[in-house]
């Protein structure tokens, strides 16, 4: 009687997942898996992916991609670090505003933030108007490395101030006070207690700045090499790419939350 | 006293940071209703480039919609079921789906676009019709619905709620509707929120999966920005900011208010 109660139970279950896992199979599963093969499988085979290494225009590109995007990283995690620590441990009139306007960029699309980088910094933009009115020249550096380094960052700092804030929450306020009692200096408890405790939630959400730099940086390269395998290569060297700062990021995440406990 | 000095130092750190953000903001919406930004505002205020985008691209902004929509729909019928399932059993082969559903975001879109074009690409009147944007949509909107309504599931004893109601003869349906539907409310509404503004701002893969015929807003602004004056594509983002900024506020203060019940 039980035993066919939780049968039948594990039926409906079943029943309740199996719309999401067919979609799931059908469109995304399936596809990956014969992108990967015709990746593989083209005229030059496994060469492809080695032609990303070997070839000096495509490694260029990795290298230049790689290098950008952890300067990027470094640079959100460094500002979004002080403005969310900030926000998390002061409490004054107009702050949900201001949090409301850090954190509007949240859902813009790559268009957007390019096209904001360009009133910024672009032909007829606001950095090279005041440089204009200041120096006599206009100053435009949109279209540049510097102009996509920009755009990364208006992308990041919202994502990075949020998690940052909701670790910052969480910190244990004891350990803080404790290190004080001892006589640490501010900066003495901000490099031994806050920094460490802030740890996991900065590496998760480096990395997730990394990954969105790597992987659009990756998808501008890739529609430019206008070859199909190549591509297909290209976007799974950088899926791999991209899931593996996270997957890193994860189990760095999770051993130091372990090592907090 | 240092205390002070560095609490003013930090918060204006912070207000140029939030400049940083908001200034490009300002500037797109004053360009979108300026006559000439070049020599700008003194040259007068319109709301000509509006209409211009509007007759020229307002069927981006419906098929964002009906995409949008159509999307919501489709998570909330695959994902609320999913997510059900995923809190009741907890195995490695729960965790494993988990892991699976969010590949599509962590995976950049456009390997996900191309890996469908190479399979689906062919069968014309699917590739050439707005359900080929919807699918791609739906692969990269799915987890946030899942993990959204997962995590009240999982706070709550769902297992003990519903052998109570069992126990008092409740059919599986009525405690599906009755109990646990009820009791993840706030996972769905937030979950909804965060699909409808994903999916009305996808870019990435949908401008690969994208025809002539089916472009969406941000598929337009692209096309705007690279071929139109600066004013047209201010205006285009004004109304783009019309779309998306009312659905982050709401999701904001639903972040708040979760946050405040948490406590």
């Amino acid at each position: 009687m039980r035993q066919a109660r939780q049968q039948r139970e594990n039926l409906v279950l079943l029943a309740l997942i199996a719309p999401a896992a067919a979609v799931f199979t059908a469109f995304w599963l399936l596809p990956m898996a014969r992108l990967a093969l015709i990746a593989g499988t083209g005229p030059d085979g496994l060469a492809a992916y080695a032609a990303i290494l070997t070839h000096p225009r495509y490694l260029q590109s990795l290298v230049a991609t790689l290098l950008l995007s952890a300067a990027v990283t470094a640079a959100a995690l460094a500002i979004a670090g002080v403005a969310g620590l900030f926000l998390a441990r002061n409490r004054f009139p107009g702050q949900s505003l201001l949090l409301a306007m850090l954190t509007f960029p949240l859902a813009f699309p790559g268009v957007v933030v390019g096209f904001m980088v360009i009133m910024l910094a672009g032909r007829q933009g606001l950095i090279g108007e005041i440089a204009f009115r200041l120096f006599g020249s206009r100053l435009v550096f949109a279209y540049s490395m510097a102009g996509l380094f920009m755009g990364y960052l208006y992308f990041s700092i919202p994502r990075v101030i949020l998690t940052v804030m909701a670790a910052a929450e969480k910190l244990d306020p004891s350990l803080e006070e404790a290190a004080r009692s001892l006589g640490a200096g501010r900066w003495r408890v901000l490099r031994d207690v806050i920094i460490p405790g802030l740890g996991p939630a900065l590496i998760s959400s480096g990395a997730i700045s990394f990954a969105t730099a790597m992987g659009a940086f990756g998808t501008a390269f890739t529609l430019a090499t206008a070859n199909l395998v190549m591509a297909a290569s290209l976007s799974i060297v950088l899926g791999f790419v991209t899931w593996l700062a996270l997957a890193l990021a994860r189990s760095a995440a999770g051993a130091g939350v372990a090592a907090a406990a | 006293m240092s205390g002070r000095w560095s609490f003013w130092a930090q918060l204006a750190f912070t207000l140029l940071v939030s400049l940083f953000l908001i200034v490009p903001m300002i500037l797109s919406v004053i360009a979108g209703v300026t006559v000439n930004f070049i020599q700008g505002v003194k040259s007068g205020l319109t709301l000509h480039w509006i209409a211009d985008v509007w007759s020229n691209y307002s069927h981006t902004i419906y098929l964002s919609l009906l995409v949008a929509v159509a999307c919501l729909g489709a998570t909330l019928l695959l994902g609320v079921p999913a997510a059900y399932v995923l809190a009741r059993r907890q195995s490695r082969w729960t965790r494993l789906v988990e892991e699976l559903l969010v590949l599509p975001v962590a995976v950049p879109g456009l390997a996900t676009a191309l890996a469908l074009i190479l399979l689906y690409g062919r069968f014309g009147a699917f590739r050439n019709s707005w359900l080929f944007i919807l699918v791609g949509h739906l692969l990269f909107t799915l987890p946030f619905m899942v993990r959204s309504v997962l995590a009240v599931l999982s706070s709550i004893d769902l297992a003990t709620l519903e052998e109570g109601a069992a126990s008092l003869g409740a059919s599986f349906v009525q405690r599906f509707f009755g109990i646990v539907l009820p009791n993840c409310r706030s996972g769905i509404l937030a979950g909804a929120l965060m699909v409808v503004t994903l999916s009305v701002g996808e870019f990435n893969m949908t401008w690969m999966l994208h025809t002539p015929l089916t472009k969406t807003l941000p598929v337009g602004l692209a096309d705007s920005y690279a071929s139109m004056r600066l004013e047209i594509g201010s205006a285009y983002t004004i109304l783009f900011f019309f779309m998306i900024v009312p659905l982050l506020l709401l999701l904001q203060r639903f972040a708040r208010a979760a946050e405040g019940a948490r406590r």
